[in-house]
């Protein structure tokens, strides 16, 4: 069954609203207000336009653009497939309430440099969109390279020596890994004549070796996994948290590290394909690649004292489970897959906005400084504990679907190993992310350390500003609906199952959540 | 009038260039506006032209009425009138931006300064438009003399750099006289569409090898190929900056054209010793690339980094043309394009920053973006584009010569294109850095800040801040209407007519 493809420009505008609202900011730095005013209209304006295609989207039809003729034989072209759309409602969902947090948290910290900061912001989102819109390894390309561009101001935006090095770190690992993902692409492009993503790929007819194969999809997956965080690529990650945390939490959470995520399942289902990609086994050295990661990630953040940082690594583990399940190439896995990217982006933008709070308010970056803080942060730490615990897993909170799909697509592989792999991550996850849930909430804050490191009058906060607590507590809703009800809302669940059903062309899908 | 064009277009510039000196006794000003009104007069011209042999095909006019093989022809094809659209509008720019340069000099400085940028011109068009190889030599000779005098006017070490240009260039420009003798000898013809026929035959004679092996060297040293790019880095540092503009943008493009011109429409590259000479500009050009980039990394003066890359991105060009397949070409001809805006207003950037901060060295110009907003943005948009980002025009340029070096099965070029990218950036987000990013330490932060206004409250003098932000924002409008310029304009260029 191939979906009725409708024209149709929302695509394209939910990419351009953004784009316009950053230049609006840019005008408007001298009126902080009016400038803010822009993003959050450019919010939910985005917001609005993807959810609208939702329903043309759930009856099989995919709106498309007309392709738009960027270079020889090449076009970009925006459509909003079920994968897609997964991407793009979460995307959006979330630049809503990332927006609000951010402008508590920069006025509460007084940051300087926030024009920029927000209209680099709003310049990610497009190119995240775009990205999720992509009908084609180029556009995909076009759009990840600004997101890499739009970035680096904000992982920079402290202006420091810490800042910049962090910075340099960032560009070294994107731009290198872009290089290497354009060359896959035009190889791939002079091998089939053509870039368009398909479900079950489009490579498979290709006139190419074996060997070639191999190579391309090394070329790619490198391109993609330095984004997704994967092992041994990950070095810019935790360096990248310099960054302030809005930032860290939208795009160190949910657009960049996303984006790789879902390169990469763009790739292993719509470019190579499942079958190409079992008969060449390739994607058994991914999944290994992933495992290790995921185990050796959490070891990690066990030791990271830094809450960003230790959150750095559970990101970086969690997003293997992306990988991971693309990389089995069982339905069941890539339903895991594609849900995992929603799941995870609920529950770690929580934790990083409780971060972002807990360092705004009460002054404090470390997990051992954070004795007691529950007490005065109610609410924020109740948040905390939501997202803790769907990061372990824990049934009735998003992530727990992802990773049952994930551990049944194991089984349906034939891979066990992996499933031990689950059971093992989730109680490492237990043992960096509870402990902290337990010294929020069950012991005495020491007040002698305080003083002595910030002087007076930072422990006597109380809850965080309403700006940054309202949207942490919301996601952290969100993260227990789609637990219980995945559908909830945008139908999330429905549209991993549809895109799953294209990549394996109708086969029946059995079993899943 | 309209079948005078191709006249017009070399003999405007021309003869303005002698009336210049004269005109610069009645007044400094008559003489700027005469110099920008002649230009002016050119690009019409050559988009006049351009437009006609778009739609009506390769234009022979004859000189003086004069049949060739005896009298001078011009051949205008969609190629060869392209280039003089380029070149006429990239000078034209660099001649409104070099009014702050020129405000203190004298009348009469004026005048020659100026006489010499239209002479330049004139020579850089003739060497485009005719078609006659010998007439080629002597519009060359006339670009570079002239050339030579107007980096000598950058002051005391620019003396020396245009010193060894000259000596270098002079050589050059007799090895191409001396492959063109050979062709004559063998040919008994000057004009190139009588050579291309009555060469064929002669291809693999040695008389034919020395001349294709003396061409290319000596438009070699010209474009600046690796190894014989020597003069390049202090010419383009010392020279004002307006002529570092036009030199980067278009005098070293326009010899790889007539290399184009001579190995693939007149001496045709079927195969033999064409395509030795091809593999040869392709390997050193990929060396340049490598060369030029590292090279560019350990500079610290502004300019100087521009200097070496422009000396890597003409490899860029060179690689194109020995991929030879049509993408290549497409890649190497709108390289050409490209780099001639990104390179030309990067220059124009680094002049301003010069004029604002007195500064080169690119650890002194701490946070500059505070003080030139606009044109650091247009900056960025121009480096993001020599880094190869999409959608700026340079992304493009890679774009089709990795896709015709795919085609073509020749990795290494692939390789080359790729690292380059990478190096690039290395030097480009060092300058973004410095200049967006650290902050000056203490006591330096205070000692200078002495503020220079401008007359109209902006950040630079119109003069300069204008042909800034045209030629970035042609950066961006060429990456996104790449496609529009290659179908409608590039293909047409290629030889046999492209797709």
């Amino acid at each position: 069954m191939t979906p009725e493809v409708l024209l149709d420009y929302r695509p394209l505008w939910a990419v351009l609203i953004s784009l316009i609202a950053a230049v609006l900011i840019m005008f408007h730095g001298k009126r902080p207000n009016l400038r803010e005013a822009w993003t959050i209209m450019a919010a939910f304006g985005k917001a609005i336009i993807v959810f609208s295609m939702i329903p043309a989207v759930l009856a099989g039809k995919i709106p498309a653009i007309e392709p738009i003729h960027i270079a020889k034989g090449i076009t970009l072209h925006l459509q909003a497939d079920p994968t897609g759309m997964v991407f793009a409602v979460l995307a959006s969902v979330l630049w809503i309430l990332t927006s609000f947090y951010s402008i508590g948290y920069v006025r509460k910290l007084e940051e300087k440099h926030q024009t920029g900061y927000f209209a680099s912001f709003a310049v990610c989102l497009s190119a995240t969109m775009g990205i999720a819109f992509a009908g084609n390894l180029l556009t995909f390309f076009i759009f990840y390279e600004i997101l890499t561009i739009a970035t680096y101001p904000l992982v920079v935006h402290k202006r420091n020596k810490e800042a910049i090095d962090g910075g340099r770190k960032y560009l070294a690992y994107t731009l290198i890994a872009g290089q290497l993902l354009l060359i896959g692409i035009v190889w791939s492009y002079v091998l089939a004549g053509t870039g368009d993503f398909q479900p079950g790929g489009f490579l498979a007819g290709a006139a190419a070796s074996d060997t070639v194969l191999k190579v391309i999809f090394f070329l790619m997956i490198v391109g993609t996994a330095v984004k997704a965080g994967v092992m041994p690529l990950h070095g810019w990650l935790p360096t990248a948290m310099v960054a302030p945390t809005p930032v860290s939490a939208l795009l160190h959470a949910v657009a960049v590290v996303k984006a790789g995520a879902f390169g990469v399942v763009r790739i292993v289902g719509f470019v190579f394909g499942p079958e190409l990609l079992g008969e060449l086994g390739v994607a058994a050295i991914l999944a290994g690649v992933a495992g290790f990661t995921i185990v050796c990630s959490s070891v990690i953040a066990m030791n990271q004292d830094n809450l960003k940082r230790r959150l750095a690594f559970s990101t970086i583990g969690q997003l293997s489970y992306v990988v991971l399940g693309a990389a089995l190439l069982t339905p069941l896995s890539m339903i895991g897959a594609i849900f995992q990217i929603v799941a995870h982006a609920f529950m770690k933008i929580t934790l990083f906005m409780v971060a972002g709070a807990i360092h705004a308010t009460a002054h404090l970056d470390n997990v051992s400084q954070l004795d007691g803080i529950g007490r005065k942060m109610p609410f924020t730490m109740g948040a905390f504990t939501v997202g803790a615990l769907g990061i372990t897993g824990m049934p009735l909170i998003a992530g727990f679907i992802g990773k049952w799909n994930l551990a049944l697509g194991a089984l349906e592989a034939g891979k066990p190993i992996y499933v031990a792999i689950l059971i093992i991550s989730a109680m490492l996850s237990s043992a960096y992310l509870l402990p902290i849930v337990y010294k929020a909430f069950f012991k005495k804050p020491s007040l002698v350390s305080h003083h002595d490191s910030h002087g007076e009058g930072h422990h006597d906060h109380g809850e965080a500003n309403k700006a940054m607590l309202i949207p942490l507590v919301m996601t952290a809703i969100i993260s227990i609906v789609l637990g219980v009800y995945p559908n909830a809302g945008a139908h999330l669940y429905d549209f991993a199952v549809m895109a799953v059903q294209g990549i394996v062309s109708g086969q029946v899908i059995g079993g899943g959540w | 009038m309209m079948e005078q064009l191709p006249a017009l277009l070399i003999l405007i510039p021309l003869l303005t260039a002698l009336a210049s000196p004269l005109l610069s006794y009645l007044s400094g000003r008559l003489v700027r506006c005469t110099a920008l009104a002649a230009l002016l007069a050119a690009v019409f011209c050559a988009v006049g032209i351009l437009t006609r042999v778009l739609s009506e095909g390769t234009w022979h006019y004859r000189f003086g009425g004069w049949e060739p093989p005896w009298g001078i022809e011009y051949a205008v094809d969609p190629l060869a009138g392209a280039l003089a659209v380029l070149i006429t509008f990239i000078n034209f720019m660099a001649l409104i931006y070099a009014k702050t340069e020129m405000e203190d000099a004298t009348r009469t400085k004026k005048g020659v300064f100026y006489a010499l940028f239209l002479l330049t011109t004139a020579g850089l068009l003739g060497m485009t438009v005719t078609g006659d190889v010998f007439n080629l030599y002597v519009f060359l000779e006339i670009s570079s003399l002239s050339t030579y005098a107007l980096i000598a006017s950058g002051g005391k070490r620019a003396i020396f750099a245009a010193f060894r240009y000259l000596i270098i260039g002079t050589v050059g420009g007799t090895f191409y006289l001396l492959g063109v003798g050979y062709l004559y000898a063998v040919t008994g013809t000057l004009n190139m569409a009588d050579m291309a026929v009555k060469i064929q035959p002669l291809l693999n004679t040695p008389a034919v090898i020395v001349a294709i092996a003396s061409i290319v060297a000596g438009m070699g040293i010209k474009m600046a190929l690796f190894p014989l790019h020597g003069w390049l880095p202090d010419a383009h540092t010392y020279a004002p900056t307006p002529i570092s503009a036009i030199i980067s943008g278009i005098m070293i493009k326009v010899p790889a054209y007539v290399i184009f011109r001579m190995l693939y429409f007149v001496i045709g590259a079927g195969e033999g010793p064409v395509q030795q000479a091809l593999t040869v500009i392709g390997c050193i050009g990929a060396a340049g690339i490598i060369h030029g980039s590292i090279m560019a990394i350990a500079q610290k003066e502004f300019k100087r980094i521009l200097a070496y890359s422009s000396m890597a991105q003409i490899g860029y060009v060179a690689v194109g043309l020995s991929i030879g397949n049509v993408y290549g070409l497409i890649g190497a001809l709108f390289h050409v394009l490209n780099h001639a805006v990104m390179k030309s207003c990067l220059f124009m950037v680094a002049g301003a920053v010069k004029w604002r901060t007195g500064e080169y060295r690119i650890d002194k110009i701490m946070q500059v973006s505070k003080k030139l907003p606009l044109t650091m943005f247009a900056f960025l948009v121009a480096a993001f584009s020599m880094v190869g980002l999409p959608p700026t025009a340079g992304f493009f340029s890679k774009w089709y010569l990795v896709l015709g070096a795919f085609e073509a099965g020749k990795w290494p070029f692939i390789v080359v294109i790729i690292l380059s990218g990478l190096l690039n950036a290395v030097y480009f987000f060092r300058i973004i850095e410095n200049t967006f990013l650290r902050k000056k330490e203490g006591a330096e932060a205070e000692a200078e800040e002495k503020e220079i206004q401008t007359a109209t409250g902006l950040e630079l003098p119109l003069t300069m801040l204008v042909p800034i932000l045209i030629l970035g924002a042609g950066v961006l409008i060429i990456g996104v209407s790449n496609q529009q310029i290659i179908s409608q304009v590039i293909q047409y260029a290629l030889p046999g007519g492209g797709f």
